[in-house]
């Protein structure tokens, strides 16, 4: 059964997930499931590794995915993707889209081989890294995702290094649509999965979710923070396609300083003003650096 | 119609003719060639099948995982470290009850660095649910492929065939390769009613609590116990398709046989030749080949070696602190017997050092003088050892 709903451009459709799922309180990632699923429907086959939406999506005998759901090992989102659209082609069922769903440990640290040999060989997948910035599913241990200064549970006085450019690493493939995406700009996240699912080849999607529980903050703040990332430039809403052309598809009118992002957040409690004096220098480098090389939508 | 092909290039030609749909391979030595043969057919249409050209042996089990649960028939092969690299997803491919064939050119594991040919890679995997089956000559590396998917597609569980490297799998032998209408008939297309069904959401491998995981265990392991009957069946229907007979343990002159020479995979022929020149002084020696290695054939070893004094195990890979796995198993399969036999565990053939007729006539011969036999018992174990 699948329960209908309406999407923020006020279309009916269907839900992919109901109601009865594990997600936390505040949960970022479930929202930005519903949001891939509304776009790709029903023929849809998930390809799942060890993340947040391996317990989200429930025990046996219950599932609250209304699309076929496989799970595998943390380090093959990439590789079983691969396999499934081998086998649905094989099997007449080619037109199926195979969605790799994995988190951002699976994407940045120990699926990244396989990331990068699918990516290589373009496979005809979508591939979305939904991002919370640490290993949450095992209680909040930092993944080359976590930006610097966050404090996780193995970083515990703040995190030393910055967040891995992942985009800039999948660029590198030459695959024909990489895309940075927020749960607190749909419109934004529902077109961007609309073009991936009109390309072939491999697609990525890197999907911000803030995580109240990860993140430390109460669980009503989860777009909030997710919507200063964006303001603040830390995390840019862009487009690659072919791993040249560089698009930022919404620029804020006036960055905000990104300290208004990390004061909402538990996690960088304690920040020195040094400190945020650097993360901030950081945003702005990066952010420059974009602007040089990337087009700006339109309004 | 007989070719000349080598063990490798046989389990292509195996390939070939079950009609696999997708292959996701790796090279390693010495499987190199299977895959080789079958980016060939695949690239020039020979075959009609997807070959991907994955980044690592653990990406392609996992690649493999995918295409089965889509519901297409799935084959790779790999070595050694491959295989050791594959580990966890062997379990998972198991455990998700996938008709995967796989074929393993035995390989030792480094380290040190060894390419040559001992079973180390595959003994090292008997318990992530897998069937095993050792093969001794080339004619049988072709046969096994279309008998294992013939296998695996009815109990759902993965299949594994098992070929010694150089040995078989780079040495030329006459095969005859079964013709695409005899092989269409014994091995059917693959309809897997538990594949992704579009219309059917479900979860495949979620999360299993407690309070189920057991039984979905006991049906995986019921699955590889009832696997032994469907090996026989799959046996005779292929006899009377093909004309050729495989038993899962094959029994060579054990009828009245004082001594009887247990081993798997291609040093059986040099035991055949063994258990002749012991013959020939009167000893009366036999065979057995275990040819099915999981499911481990029990109630079948137990009846051939009723009759039997003493067995020699030969195993061709050592498990450090215990003695070599065949032997173990051996020796667990007939403490429950009233005639029981001494067994005696030697390990010879590591990392491709040559298996003579000599060496393992002599040895069975040495046995009934030796007082104190050490379990296991190297065979041709050089002096230098001894100064650590």
């Amino acid at each position: 059964m699948t329960t209908p709903r309406t999407t923020a451009a006020g279309e009916r459709s269907d839900l992919f997930i109901t109601p009865g799922h594990l997600a936390c309180p505040g949960c970022g990632a479930t929202l930005a499931m519903q949001w891939v699923l509304s776009v790709l429907g029903k023929d849809t086959v998930l390809g799942l590794p060890a993340c947040c939406f391996s317990i989200i999506s429930g025990a046996f005998p219950h599932t609250p995915m209304n699309v076929n759901l496989v799970h595998t090992a943390f380090e093959t989102g990439a590789a079983l993707a691969t396999g499934l659209k081998a086998g649905l082609e094989a099997t007449g069922r080619g037109d199926a889209h195979v969605v790799s769903w994995v988190g951002d440990g699976g994407t940045f640290d120990i699926g990244l081989q396989a990331l990068s040999g699918a990516a290589e060989r373009n496979e005809d997948i979508i591939y979305v890294c939904y991002d919370n910035e640490a290993y949450m599913n095992t209680g909040n241990q930092r993944s080359s995702a976590t930006p610097r200064f966050a404090r996780t549970t193995t970083s515990p006085t703040g995190e030393t290094m910055h967040k891995k450019d992942i985009m800039a690493i999948m660029a590198a493939h030459g695959i024909p649509y990489a895309a940075g995406a927020s749960i607190s700009h749909p419109d934004d996240l529902i077109a961007k999965v609309e073009r991936a699912k009109d390309i072939r080849g491999t697609r990525f999607l890197h999907i911000l979710v803030a995580c109240p529980t990860g993140w430390r903050m109460p669980s009503d703040m989860t777009i909030t923070a997710a919507r200063l990332a964006v303001e603040s430039g830390i995390f840019p809403l862009i487009e690659i396609e072919d791993g040249e052309r560089t698009t930022v598809n919404y620029l804020p009118e006036e960055k905000i300083p990104v300290s208004e992002y990390l004061a909402v957040q538990g996690r960088f409690s304690g920040i020195s003003e040094d400190d945020i004096a650097d993360l901030q220098r950081w945003v702005d480098e990066k952010w420059e650096r974009l602007l040089k090389t990337a087009d700006v939508a339109g309004p | 119609m007989k070719q000349l092909l080598e063990g490798n290039h046989a389990v292509s030609m195996g390939v070939l003719r079950s009609r696999v749909q997708v292959i996701p391979a790796y090279p390693i030595t010495p499987q190199t060639h299977i895959s080789e043969l079958l980016a060939q057919f695949t690239s020039d249409g020979t075959m009609d099948a997807r070959y991907i050209k994955v980044e690592s042996e653990h990406s392609a089990m996992a690649a493999c995982i995918g295409a089965a649960t889509a519901g297409a028939r799935t084959f790779t092969a790999t070595s050694s470290q491959g295989l050791a690299l594959m580990h966890e997803m062997l379990h998972w491919a198991a455990g998700g009850r996938l008709p995967i064939v796989m074929a393993c050119v035995n390989r030792t594991l480094g380290s040190p660095w060894n390419i040559w040919n001992d079973q180390s890679d595959s003994m090292a995997q008997r318990d992530a649910g897998w069937l095993q089956f050792y093969c001794e000559n080339n004619q049988d590396c072709v046969d096994s492929v279309l008998l294992a998917y013939a296998v695996t597609e009815r109990v759902y569980t993965p299949a594994m065939i098992i070929l010694d490297a150089f040995i078989l799998s780079h040495t030329t032998e006459p095969v005859d390769v079964p013709d695409e209408k005899q092989a269409d008939s014994f091995l059917p297309k693959l309809v897997n009613p538990h594949a992704i069904d579009l219309g059917t959401p479900r979860a495949f491998s979620p999360v299993v609590a407690p309070d189920h995981f057991t039984e979905v265990k006991y049906r995986q392991f019921d699955a590889a116990r009832r696997a032994l009957s469907v090996i026989d069946e799959e046996h005779k229907k292929f006899a009377d398709i093909f004309g050729r007979e495989y038993q899962s343990v094959e029994a060579y002159h054990t009828e009245d046989a004082e001594v009887v020479i247990a081993a798997c995979g291609a040093v059986c022929g040099t035991i055949r030749a063994a258990v002749d020149r012991l013959r020939e002084k009167n000893i009366p020696a036999g065979m057995l080949k275990i040819r099915t290695f999981r499911p481990f054939p029990v109630n079948l070893i137990r009846s051939a070696l009723s009759g039997a004094k003493a067995l020699f195990v030969l195993d061709k890979s050592v498990t450090p602190g215990l003695g070599g796995p065949l032997a173990q198993e051996m020796r667990a399969a007939l403490y429950d017997t009233d005639t029981h036999p001494r067994i005696v565990g030697a390990v010879a053939g590591l990392g491709g050092r040559d298996i003579t007729v000599d060496l393992v006539a002599e040895a069975v011969e040495d046995i009934s003088k030796m007082k104190d036999i050490p379990e296991p018992l190297f065979l041709g174990l050089k002096q230098e050892a001894d100064k650590s």
